[in-house]
């Protein structure tokens, strides 16, 4: 926590709410994307200054923010359309482990191959997607009771499939997984003086191509401004001729089909699945949706503002691991501080612009 | 003549059976009996309660309802709690099992101190009892902050403690994973020489106190009016803010005596693995004790019939082999029946009249 007070990006809000003032086309949008970039910006340029050493000068340390986050970057992207639209979705964490498990159950037992598993885990997404948005959106069930039902659902159905951690076992799905891009001409110098190229997993390139085509979906195309207009304002949406049921409920399909594809990403990271796998996924998405711009309360939000989100957590994350404390406790609670420290703030900023 | 008595006393019958449908805790006492109805059925002897003796001598009742009314106990509580908190906040508190770890990891640590295996208390119960609640209380205080001054739902705002919460109890038990002394055991096993298990007691005297404090104070009264519309609530001369925060506290109180109570079970806690899922056994319980999630009314004997009958509904899940990790599948699927049946769509879908002409509440927001 006191990392994040000390960093100079939550200084500059006070220059930018200045800026804000003098300057009034920057939008809720741009205001909160620019704190998010120049954070994320200040935190790593801090550690690469004091924690050199651990790592934090190598280009590879970059690229692995991405490998590592790949499929939180996904899950994240899906959250934030469903908070833009004022809703919510917990259950990802117990869907990405169902999708997990029971891929790796078929790929290993049934004869799956890569494209049939990838099916596998796109249908159990958007399963989740569909029942939990027809509850929210045309029951008006409220979305977190819904939701947190479906993550003790997914957890719950992992322990009926398979009890203990299991591990792929399918040389197809292992040769792809283990495939690497290698970058040109970045890489560093290990011990010996011998150059290695920089590595990058395909699944970076998916979750990027997915961060722009969301982008583009959220800005360009009439459901991402009836997302906006929903989660703004649902009754002025309803008279714009919005249908704001199907709007809500398009948002949780594409969260439950974004959160197949970050599950089947995970499993092709990890490999491996069992009950308790991506405990507190959910968390680290909402928190870097926050922190990356998108209001609880809907209506404002940016993609490229979430995938700052996750590289900000994510460094934050390895800066708490490199600093080097050998209690488990830490990486958790500085998440949870992390996530309490931006709600606070968007709390503050949202009750100003009232007044 | 006979013929019209008898229609009337089946009219008569059919208003009372109405009537008693209509009651508020007919779904959690049916729900109940039906439960009950199926242990009996898998298992004759399951009513069945005789006096046994312990390891050591001492006189204890044994039997199926003991089991599952001592092992209710953390559930009632907590359920007491998080029914001020829905009915005042309109919102469900999801961090319950993570800040038992805290109150447990707190609890052990002054008995224990920074000793595994002590063959003495380090401090007096009681004193690790205060301060078990005081840790709770914190946790309460701070969701409460959140909730009541910086206006975050409260799921969102509980979050943060969901995650943290069980980190946070193992750092305040240092890493450690201490067993207390047996004498810290009376308060979740037998007071020996006393047949009833202690933990049954414990509830008996929290829900005393709780419905003494229901009806001596206007605290039930005050959490009604902020649930319903905190927008007339504060023009009635309530501060809603300051009863929101309070419902937290109160749950934080009864998330100490819970911790209290489950670390004293087997004198340990592992704060990773205590109390498993009990945020959504207790928000079933809730739910099931016939309150709307949505806030507003409350009903707290319901909840605890509620509480009783989740921990049936596990204890029967556990005799019939089912996994403890798969347990959730069955309570997620029930809670998604119970919210559908409770939603005024399916309501007004199904219903008749009564429930349509049934005036409807504003939540108290602004509408633009």
């Amino acid at each position: 926590m006191s990392l994040l007070n000390n960093a100079p990006g939550t200084g500059s809000i006070g220059v930018l709410q200045n800026k804000l003032k003098r300057k009034e086309s920057l939008t809720d949008t741009a205001f909160l994307l620019t704190i998010t970039i120049s954070l994320f910006i200040a935190i790593y340029a801090l550690s690469i200054v004091f924690l050199g050493d651990k790592g934090f000068s190598k280009i590879q340390m970059f690229f692995n923010l991405f490998n590592e986050n790949a499929a939180l970057i996904v899950i994240a992207c899906g959250l934030s359309i469903v908070m833009v639209t004022g809703s919510i979705d917990i259950s990802v964490g117990g869907s990405t482990a169902l999708i997990c498990t029971s891929c790796i159950v078929c790929l290993n037992n049934y004869g799956f191959n890569f494209f049939s598993s990838l099916i596998l885990a796109l249908a159990i997404g958007l399963a989740f997607g569909a029942v939990q948005g027809f509850l929210i959106a045309y029951l008006e069930i409220q979305p977190f009771i819904v939701t947190l039902a479906g993550m003790f659902l997914g957890r719950g159905l992992v322990a009926l499939i398979e009890v203990n951690q299991i591990q792929v076992n399918n040389p197809g799905f292992e040769m792809l997984s283990g495939a690497r891009i290698l970058i040109p001409f970045l890489g560093d110098i290990n011990r010996k003086g011998v150059f290695i190229q920089s590595k990058l997993e395909y699944g970076v390139i998916v979750a990027l191509i997915i961060v722009c085509l969301m982008f583009w979906l959220l800005r360009k195309s009439s459901l991402g401004r009836s997302f906006y207009a929903v989660g703004g304002n649902p009754q002025s949406a309803l008279m714009l001729g919005i249908n704001v049921k199907r709007t809500k409920f398009y948002a949780h399909l594409l969260c439950g089909l974004l959160a197949g594809i970050g599950g089947f990403l995970y499993l092709f990271h990890t490999r491996s699945g069992s009950v308790q796998q991506a405990t507190g996924l959910e968390m680290d998405a909402i928190a870097a949706s926050i922190i990356g711009g998108t209001l609880l309360t809907g209506g404002v939000g940016n993609i490229f503002g979430t995938l700052f989100g996750v590289l900000t957590s994510g460094t934050v994350l390895l800066i708490v691991t490199a600093i080097g404390s050998q209690d488990p406790w830490w990486p958790q609670i500085t998440r949870a501080a992390m996530l309490c420290f931006f709600i606070v703030l968007q709390s503050i900023i949202c009750s100003r612009k009232k007044i | 003549m006979s013929r019209s008595s008898n229609n009337s006393n089946t009219d008569s019958l059919a208003l009372v059976l109405k009537a008693l449908i209509r009651h508020r805790l007919f779904i959690p006492i049916a729900f109940l009996v039906f439960l009950l109805l199926i242990n009996v059925f898998i298992n004759p002897g399951f009513l069945r309660i005789t006096l046994g003796r312990d390891s050591g001598g001492n006189p204890v009742l044994i039997g199926n309802l003991i089991n599952i009314l001592s092992n209710a106990t953390e559930l009632v509580i907590l359920a007491i709690g998080m029914t001020l908190v829905t009915a005042s906040s309109r919102g469900q508190d999801i961090s319950v099992g993570a800040t038992v770890a805290i109150a447990g990891g707190v609890i052990m640590r002054i008995l224990c101190g920074n000793e595994t295996q002590p063959t003495v208390l380090h401090a007096p119960i009681i004193l690790a009892l205060l301060l078990g609640c005081l840790a709770g209380m914190a946790c309460g205080a701070f969701n409460g902050i959140l909730v009541s001054k910086f206006k975050i739902q409260p799921m969102v705002a509980t979050l943060i403690l969901f995650t943290a919460g069980r980190s946070i109890g193992s750092m305040a038990m240092g890493g450690l994973k201490p067993k207390a002394a047996a004498a810290f055991g009376y308060y979740g096993n037998f007071i020996p020489g006393f047949p009833v298990p202690t933990p049954i007691l414990i509830t008996i005297a929290v829900v005393a106190v709780t419905f003494l404090v229901l009806k001596k104070t206007n605290l039930g009264l005050y959490t009604k009016a902020v649930g319903i519309n905190d927008k007339s609530s504060s023009l009635n001369g309530l501060n809603p803010a300051l009863i929101k925060f309070l419902t937290f506290v109160i749950l934080g109180l009864c998330v100490g005596i819970a911790g209290f109570v489950q670390s004293s079970r087997v004198q340990t806690v592992n704060p990773y693995t205590i109390v498993p899922g009990i945020e959504m056994d207790v928000i079933l319980a809730v739910a099931l004790g016939g309150n709307s999630l949505g806030g507003g009314r409350f009903n707290m004997a319901g909840s605890i019939i509620g509480g009783y009958t989740i921990q049936t509904l596990t204890s029967m899940l556990t005799t019939l082999n089912v996994n403890t990790n798969a347990v959730p599948v069955f309570k997620a699927a029930i809670i998604i029946i119970l919210v559908v049946i409770q939603s005024p769509i399916v309501k007004s879908f199904f219903g008749n009249k009564v429930t349509i002409s049934k005036p409807t509440v504003g939540d108290g927001k602004e509408r633009g």
